[in-house]
């Protein structure tokens, strides 16, 4: 038993090594959170080094993209580049808050219903499977339509109570093959309590698959905001990248030939969102051996 | 099979009971005067309309009976199909309104959700563990799912639409002509259906294709593959067992993935203006529509639940397991 003991921190040390080993040679995962690391840089920096307010009215209106205006300005002279970079932070926070509530209400549903098994399981995989089959945009639609004044905050958080199904289905299933191990077991018989064994020894030992869980969720509540805010639900102040889209949208960029304004904002999304699905799938072959490239 | 239809009927029952229920509380329980909203809009001065209007609305809502009695009201009102008069059209009832629109959204859902799924699976299952094309397929599905919707909408209706002028960029049909029976405007609705659905089509195939090719991948690594490449069957036969084990989950993501394909709907139909509920939905927000928006709400809902128990019914079909009473589909 002391040996074990002595051994289990030294193992585990060992195994993240290795993790890391396959992770910095991985060319999915670097490349993938390199794309992401970079655009996070550029929306926290960009709008300190670009002065300005975003939606300011300027002087030279329709302009393509030119030294001044790096990428070009929208019909009223606003800056492409500064409402780019201001975009971005609002795609990121939007990410973190309805990732971040989607997996923690994912865990908490999955782990619950996984490790408790039996009635609790039946009620809540019943929730899950009836929150599952709404079309989720069609509720945000109806919420943020109510909500006077919007904010990306609350859109996060709505996004996040609407999209951990999928998530608490998954970390349920995972649950489920490790609640019959010998060391959760062996924890249930040292008298440890439901919570000390989620926590100590269900959880880690998926944390890789959490993980991985997280960055779908955040990919995901950056598509759906998106679409909120093309539809006309997105925040009633301020820039993100959805409501440059919409914007351009309807102040008829396409026909006017405006590349310059909905190509931007689209690549944005479409590259932090893909950058996260790459890395996603280098995570999954650094942590899961069978997958590795050799 | 009994439990596993009476079960997945219980869900959707549960969830028409919830989304209704959803439907209610929101305009009475939000933060914010629906009425008070719909009131100022209409930008009268007079105290007195004022009054009048703000009567009016909270006679509509019901909002001066007892709150059960409201919610009795509601589905009973619902059941006959009575979702309120469009603020928008008015006074065109909200049900006539949807129903104009619905065809088109249908037209163009159903075709390309389905030509997505099959070429989708198609192409993956061929990818897979077949290094040069794969290195193809996985980059190329992988920028197409993290696409949204209407960016790769905008950027088709831009590079076919506007440079090269093959595809009308906006509505249905031409504006000169009135919708008929004819060949000429089945043409100029083909003609305009092309595009939303190129895009529909496009965005959701990648998401098929890395799935189906995963999964594969995974069957091609099993016990019965195995056995039967050391028996010697030739890759052609195995890879066919492999790809009839893998549709199985494709089938399950379908209904999961219902939700989603009907959201990127939406939002490319607002980009094309293309008539059906996305431009609807649209057309409600700006105007404050609420009764429109909610009626929308519940035919989207009501459509995705049909279409989950359709695929229900499909999933019994195609694998035995469920019809003799066996753990194969997760309820």
């Amino acid at each position: 038993m002391t040996t074990l003991q002595e051994s289990e921190p030294r193992e585990r040390e060992g195994m993240r090594r290795e993790a890391l080993h396959f992770a910095v040679r991985n060319a999915k995962l670097v490349t993938g959170f390199g794309i992401v690391v970079v655009l996070l840089v550029l929306g926290m920096v960009g709008p300190l080094l670009a002065g300005g307010t975003p939606n300011d009215y300027g002087t030279r209106p329709m302009s393509p993209p030119s030294a001044e205006h790096w990428l070009g300005t929208t019909t009223f002279g606003q800056d492409i580049f500064l409402q780019f970079v201001h975009g971005l932070r609002a795609t990121f926070l939007v990410g973190v808050i309805g990732g971040g509530i989607a997996a923690v209400i994912g865990m908490l549903v999955g782990f619950v219903a996984g490790y408790r098994g039996g009635a609790v399981d039946e009620v809540l995989n019943m929730l899950t499977n009836v929150i599952l089959v709404i079309p989720t945009l069609a509720v945000l639609l109806i919420i943020n339509a109510y909500l006077g004044i919007r904010s990306v905050a609350v859109q996060g958080l709505f996004i996040g109570l609407t999209q951990w199904p999928w998530a608490a289905r998954a970390i349920r299933a995972q649950t489920f093959s490790l609640r019959t191990r010998e060391f959760v077991d062996l924890a249930r018989m040292s008298g440890a309590g439901t919570w000390r064994i989620i926590s100590r020894e269900i959880a880690p030992n998926m944390s890789s698959y959490l993980f991985m869980t997280f960055i779908l969720l955040f990919g995901g509540a950056i598509l759906i905001a998106s679409s909120l805010d093309f539809i006309g639900l997105g925040p009633t102040e301020g820039v993100s990248l959805g409501l440059m889209l919409q914007n351009a949208n309807q102040w008829s960029a396409l026909q006017l030939g405006m590349w310059w304004w909905f190509v931007p904002p689209g690549a944005g999304i479409t590259a932090i969102v893909g950058a996260l699905y790459v890395a996603n799938v280098g995570l999954d072959e650094v942590f899961n051996p069978k997958l590795r490239e050799t | 099979m009994r439990r596993y239809f009476s079960r997945k009927l219980l869900i959707y029952g549960l969830t028409f009971f919830v989304a209704v229920t959803v439907n209610w509380l929101i305009p009475r329980f939000m933060p914010g005067d629906p009425v008070a909203s719909m009131v100022a809009r209409a930008n009268v001065a007079q105290p007195e309309a004022v009054e009048a209007m703000r009567a009016y609305y909270n006679d509509l809502f019901g909002f001066d009976q007892p709150l059960w009695q409201q919610y009795v009201n509601f589905w009973g009102a619902m059941f006959q199909g009575d979702f309120g008069i469009s603020i928008w059209l008015f006074p065109t009832p909200v049900s006539t309104v949807i129903n104009g629109a619905v065809p088109y959204t249908l037209g163009l859902i159903i075709p390309s959700v389905l030509l997505s799924w099959v070429v989708g699976n198609r192409f993956g299952a061929y990818a897979a563990r077949r290094k040069l094309l794969d290195n193809t397929v996985l980059p190329v599905g992988y920028v197409l799912t993290a696409m949204p919707y209407m960016w790769l909408a905008v950027l088709l209706a831009w590079a076919l639409g506007v440079i090269a002028g093959l595809f009308p960029v906006a509505g249905g049909y031409s504006f000169s002509m009135r919708p008929n029976w004819s060949w000429t405007f089945a043409l100029d609705l083909l003609h305009h259906w092309t595009l939303p659905f190129l895009s529909l089509f496009l965005v959701a195939l990648g998401g098929w294709a890395i799935g189906m090719r995963n999964m594969i991948i995974y069957e091609l690594e099993s016990d019965y593959s195995n056995y039967l490449s050391a028996l010697g069957a030739p890759a052609r036969l195995i890879r066919r067992y492999a790809f009839r084990n893998a549709v199985l989950p494709q089938i399950t993501g379908l209904a999961l993935q219902l939700g989603v394909l009907v959201a990127g709907a939406l939002v490319t139909e607002i980009v094309f203006a293309y008539p059906g509920l996305g431009s609807l939905i649209l057309k409600a927000i700006q105007n404050q529509d609420f009764f429109l928006l909610q009626g929308t709400f519940l035919f989207i809902v009501l459509g995705v639940l049909i279409a989950n128990f359709i695929i229900d019914i499909v999933y019994v079909v195609v694998d035995p397991r469920t019809r003799a009473g066996m753990a194969g589909a997760q309820a």
